[in-house]
């Protein structure tokens, strides 16, 4: 609390970033955790609520006519532009905003404040949601050629691997420690996917440190025992993720890529994904892109190419393809690797574990898959997602890159996932709110030692929250019993398969989305059908009682529903949908020689009084709910929006 | 007859027919008047049908005796036959490439073609001008249906039947038909019921360098307006381009002799230009280099998304006037054929709930581009893998269908038809068997005498058989105008035309399965329950009087 210099500023306005007419005025409160704006005279509840740990960047803009400008840029791609009319309490905001939302320490995080009203035991229950070692045995581990080997039990042989790995039987503990010296930060290969149909494993360790000339024996025998755990295949792939020139340069550090000669039978294979730096500047172009004014086409093309984000998709995707085929078709293993192995090894192994297998096509795979290949396997999430003041250079979007594959994939294979698109902006969201303890730290161990207790104690588990809202998640055209939809997943990686993410992106940009929504439609559709499944049984059972006891009165129960026609056409937001947009070019208003409203930048009320009449004939018909799955304020990311 | 001589081999065997996505087939390939044809000669698999008018263009390649024709079709797909023998090869290719070019219009297929349907109702007779002439004057009698061009002596272009201000004679029709390009007059397009405000199209007044005007053009048109009221002349051109148009005899409405007017500018791009657009679109889709980069520039390079959001915009600006401001438009660009009918067309389907339907549709396609006079057959001669010099060929069409289908997407719900119709109308549109797109205006299509020797796409269209392909599952009708959104983002690729032959559509399509059988499921259950409801109610009564004491 200490460093709110200012909790409650009024007259402030709130402006629609499409369009300077939707303006809002309002009072804007700080608290510990969220930056909150209630809109004076709004009879209904649209309040905006902003998670202090979500905000990316606070920035201060040049003095307008109207007031101070404020603008809060937040890590779900929201930017969110406030006039404040005095400039001290701009100022104040300011600072105080940009202490907030840079906490310094874990405990500052706002999963260690957020108490949702659950007891202890459920707290602890949420974290037992999910089990790797379940996992591991629905992979058909341990058998008898892989077992758990206890030896980074306490984290000795690698502090940033989880507790628990899978090496090959035959591998001896000299072998492993000898191992894990010859690669960086001590990350030895280890399994990460088993394919039980045919033993191919995905194994993934970080670089050896060969530098021009270095080997080492125990590594090699490492290598050969993971080839030999496949006994259908005569030799392995080993996949360095990274451009063949990092590789070459990292030599001259002492580091490296593993020579073929020295290892028996081993494929190597370069695939050029640029590294997370690289990728920070990517993303940042691509949202500025999304986030200009009113575009031209040319603008956005040209922008969406010179960001060059989707050649970065494609890169990691068709990475992804080749160790799934490597896997599933030729039946070969494949040992991934980058510079430290936690980034684009983690993107790569799980891209191919969705395309290799259907479970991480359902909601509680892709939770596990992400829990085991990214939070177990020591992706830093800390680092990456920025979750405390630090180094502006750890940050990168790379789960961001990992979730959008997957979506890309779901454009390409409709009915191949149980979970739709709000299900991964949802994880989206929780990886970079803080709400929830998954997401904090580096490492499993860092999670273990420095805040175990207040992570248990504390803070909640994600997991267990998203699947008891999976209603909100689940794809209506899913159909797992499809033969396609079974086993590999063989995407296109032509350019033109490779889509802009709108929902990410624009996802506050509500004017951008389709007005109707198939997905929605057919969610609803799929409730109706379940709910008229139960009417019917309930009206057979009654007519075989009818049938058997035909004297006995029965009193009929009003039907679940009326037949009537299903509600799902009317638009999702009626006045949005019927709100022309600037189709001028530019121009604030259209109006008949300008002489007629003279008002320049109030309301055109003309027409929003259009806007409101036309709501009014589509009244007593119900609009579905809207896409932010997430109402309440104490349950997720911003709260209620308003967009 | 004429055919038999350019067909100096009708048949090859052991030809192998080559498409992406698809097996591979060996089979005999026959040249009729009209058809390729590839048959393989056994049961299971299909035959490759396709009609000549459909060919854009080949391309020969020799490896040994073995010949390659590469045959690139105006619906985009592209397709490869291997002939052996390079004397057959050479005369197929040929024979091809004569039968695919043939000038003369009546000897097109569709003068030959028979149904192998009954037809129920005849498409030629189905959309008739009094007919919607008798829906608009139960809503107002500010309207007449004028015969001045009865002989089309007015204008060419026009069909003979015009909707007109009713306080404006024929005579001063044609004082302001002579002021108009090509005599396309100010005429009504479309009437808003919900305010009475008009869409009117015509072509550029011929005001020249020295400003003429005419008293008749400006009375036409303010005769549109009501007391007090002003409205919008929307020229599809930029300013530029229309201030150029005057040296050639062109122009633009002043604003002196039109003070109840003020004029927009947007920039649609002139035919010629949306050609070569759509020359580079595809050939970007065609491209194998596989590079992102590649890829984003050429498709930006060629501007085709760029056409579309400025057609859409416009539309939705005209729409904006009429709704939103209760005001009249007119909309011209040069000749009024092209973009004009863009405009005024779609500006319809965002208004006018009855455009989303299949019937409503086919008529606006029928009123407004059929009978408006835009020029298919030269148009369509050619698509996008036309080489040769370009006469007048343009995918004004095709960028109207490929607006429609964005609006399609935005409001997935709100049209009683799906893609499958827009796609079915573009194939059509450059090769039919049909006569519907035969012919540039009504006046050259009476002369052809489609309407008694040959069938209309709607005949076959509008069989209930056929229907059920282009019925949208989730339609459910919605009255209110629709506004789309026009920012880039928004707008997507046309990939069930422009992406169809480049990739596997078996995910999609059984995902469109999948939505149609959710939504048929729904209906069956729903069904059953009110059955069984009025069942149980049935059984509920006869029952009760045998409880009371």
């Amino acid at each position: 609390m200490e460093h709110i210099r200012m909790p409650k500023v009024e007259h402030v306005r709130l402006v629609d970033r499409s369009s300077s007419r939707r303006t809002q005025v309002g009072t804007l409160y700080l608290t510990a955790t969220h930056t909150i704006f209630v809109g004076k005279g709004s009879e209904d509840r649209n309040d905006l609520w902003v998670l202090h740990s979500l905000v990316c960047n606070v920035v201060k803009h040049k003095a307008s006519q109207s007031g101070y400008p404020l603008l809060i840029i937040c890590k779900n791609f929201q930017v969110i532009r406030f006039i404040i009319p005095q400039e001290s309490d701009c100022h104040d905001v300011y600072i105080s905003l940009s202490r907030l939302s840079r906490p310094e320490k874990y405990e500052e995080l706002y999963c260690f404040s957020f108490n949702p009203n659950v007891d202890k035991a459920e707290r602890e229950h949420s974290w037992d949601f999910l089990d790797l070692k379940a996992e591991y045995s629905r992979m058909g581990l341990p058998n008898k050629l892989w077992h758990v080997n206890p030896i980074n039990r306490e984290y000795r042989v690698c502090d940033t691997y989880p507790a628990d790995l899978f090496v090959p039987k035959s591998v001896t503990l000299p072998v492993i420690v000898g191992s894990s010296k010859f690669r960086s930060r001590g990350r030895f290969p280890t399994l990460s996917y088993y394919c039980k149909e045919n033993h191919a494993t995905i194994c993934r360790s970080s670089q050896p440190l060969s530098g021009f000339s270095a080997r080492c024996l125990e590594d090699e025998q490492m290598l050969q025992a993971i080839m030999k755990s496949n006994p259908g295949s005569r030799f392995m792939y080993v996949v360095d993720t990274r451009p063949k020139l990092n590789a070459m340069a990292n030599r001259a550090a002492g580091k490296g890529y593993e020579n073929e000669d020295n290892y028996c039978n081993i494929k190597f294979q370069f695939i050029g994904i640029e590294n997370i730096h690289v990728m920070r500047n990517s993303q940042q172009k691509l949202i500025e892109v999304s986030a200009l004014h009113s575009p031209s086409m040319g603008e956005f093309l040209t922008g969406l190419e010179n960001s060059d984000w989707l050649r970065h998709i494609k890169s990691i995707m068709e990475a992804g393809l080749f160790i799934s085929k490597a896997v599933a078709e030729e039946g070969v293993s494949v040992l991934v690797h980058c510079s430290d192995g936690w980034d684009r090894t983690a993107q790569v192994c799980s891209v191919a574990s969705v395309l290799l297998d259907p479970y991480y096509r359902t909601l509680k795979g892709l939770m596990v898959l992400i829990e085991k290949d990214w939070v177990s396997f020591g992706h830093m999430f800390s680092h990456r997602c920025g979750h405390l003041i630090g180094e502006a250079k750890e940050v990168s979007p790379v789960i961001d890159q990992f979730l959008e594959c997957v979506w890309q994939l779901m454009e390409q294979f409709p009915c191949a996932f149980e979970y739709n698109e709000k299900f991964l902006i949802s994880i989206h969201i929780h990886i970079y709110s803080c709400h929830y303890g998954n997401f904090i730290c580096n490492s499993q161990k860092e999670r273990k030692d420095l805040i175990l207790c207040i992570i248990k104690e504390k803070a909640h588990s994600v997991w267990l929250h998203l699947w008891e809202k999976k209603l909100d998640f689940m794809n209506p055209l899913f159909k797992p019993d499809q033969s396609q939809n079974q086993g590999l997943l063989r995407p296109s990686t032509a350019p033109y398969c490779f889509k802009y993410w709108r929902r990410l992106y624009n996802r506050f940009d509500r004017e951008l989305h389709p007005r109707q929504s198939e997905l929605d439609c057919l969610m609803t559709v799929k409730e109706e059908t379940q709910k008229l499944e139960e009417e019917l049984a309930l009206y057979e059972q009654k007519m075989a009682v009818l049938d058997k006891e035909r004297a006995k009165t029965l009193y009929m129960q009003k039907g679940v529903l009326d037949s009537k026609q299903a509600l799902w056409s009317l638009p999702l937001d009626t006045s949005l949908a019927n709100t022309p947009q600037d189709y001028i070019g530019g121009a604030p208003n259209l109006c008949l020689f300008g002489d007629q409203t003279k008002s320049s930048d109030a309301d055109n009320s003309d027409q929003e009084s259009g806007v409101a009449d036309f709501s009014s004939h589509s009244s007593g018909e119900e609009s579905l709910p809207s896409e932010d799955s997430v109402k309440d304020p104490d349950s997720d990311e911003t709260g209620p929006n308003r967009a | 007859m004429e055919f038999a001589e350019l067909i100096k081999t009708p048949r090859v065997d052991g030809v192998v027919l080559r498409r992406p996505f698809m097996p591979t087939v060996e089979g005999t390939l026959c040249l009729t008047g009209h058809h390729l044809i590839l048959s393989s000669r056994q049961d299971n698999t299909e035959e490759l049908w396709l009609l000549h008018a459909n060919i854009d263009s080949t391309e020969k390649r020799f490896v040994g005796s073995l010949g390659t024709i590469i045959v690139k079709c105006k619906d985009l797909r592209v397709i490869q036959l291997d002939i052996p023998g390079m004397e057959e090869c050479l005369n197929i290719a040929s024979s091809i490439e004569a039968l695919s070019t043939l000038d003369s219009v009546s000897l097109m297929y569709p003068f030959f073609y028979r149904p192998l349907f009954e037809v129920i109702e005849d498409g030629w007779q189905s959309f008739v001008p009094e007919e919607s002439f008798k829906d608009l004057e139960s809503m107002t009698d500010e309207w007449r249906l004028s015969e001045v061009n009865k002989d089309f002596s007015v204008c060419p272009s026009y069909p003979s039947l015009l909707t007109v201000p009713r306080d404006i004679d024929d005579e001063s029709l044609c004082k302001a038909a002579s002021f108009r390009h090509g005599g396309r007059f100010p005429v009504l397009s479309y009437y808003h019921k919900k305010n009475g405000m008009v869409i009117m199209r015509a072509a550029q007044p011929l005001t020249g360098t020295n400003g003429r005007r005419c008293k008749e053009d400006e009375k036409l048109i303010n005769a549109t307006l009501c007391a007090g009221k002003r409205g919008y002349i929307i020229d599809t051109r930029t300013i530029a381009v229309a201030q150029q148009a005057k040296a050639r005899g062109g122009g633009f409405e002043q604003e002196a002799n039109y003070p109840q007017w003020r004029r927009i500018h947007k920039a649609i791009e002139r035919s010629n230009v949306l050609q070569d657009s759509l020359i580079k679109l595809v050939e970007a889709c065609n491209d194998q280099s596989h590079s992102m980069d590649r890829w984003l520039s050429k498709l930006e390079a060629s501007n085709w998304q760029s056409n579309v959001k400025e057609i859409l915009t416009t539309a939705c600006l005209a729409a904006q006037c009429i709704d939103r401001e209760g005001a009249s438009v007119l909309v011209h660009g040069t000749e009024g054929t092209d973009s004009t009918l863009q405009v005024t067309s779609l500006a319809q389907i965002i208004l006018d709930p009855a455009c989303r339907t299949i019937r409503g549709f086919e008529v606006l396609i029928e009123r407004e581009w059929l009978q408006a006079g835009h020029p298919f057959q030269q148009r369509c001669a050619q698509s996008a893998y036309s080489n040769g010099k370009l006469r007048s060929e343009a995918p004004v069409f095709l960028l109207f269908l490929d607006c429609v289908w964005q609006i399609l997407r935005q409001f997935p719900c709100s049209f009683q038809f799906n893609e499958n119709l827009l796609i079915m109308l573009f194939e059509h549109a450059y090769a039919s068997q049909f006569g519907t797109f035969l012919g540039n205006c009504v006046a050259e299509r009476g002369k052809l005498q489609l309407s008694q020797k040959t069938v209309s796409l709607w005949s076959w269209v509008n069989r209930p058989q056929e229907l059920e392909r282009f019925l949208n599952p989730l339609y459910e009708p919605n009255n209110l105008v629709i506004w789309p959104s026009v920012a880039p983002q928004s707008l997507l690729l046309w990939e069930g035309v422009f992406l169809r032959w480049n990739r596997s559509t078996k995910c999609l399509d059984e995902a469109y399965q999948e939505m149609v059988h959710i939504i048929e499921y729904n209906k069956e259950l729903q069904n059953k329950v009110n059955s069984l409801r009025r069942q149980l109610a049935q059984l509920e009564t006869e029952d009760s009087p045998l409880q009371t004491p």
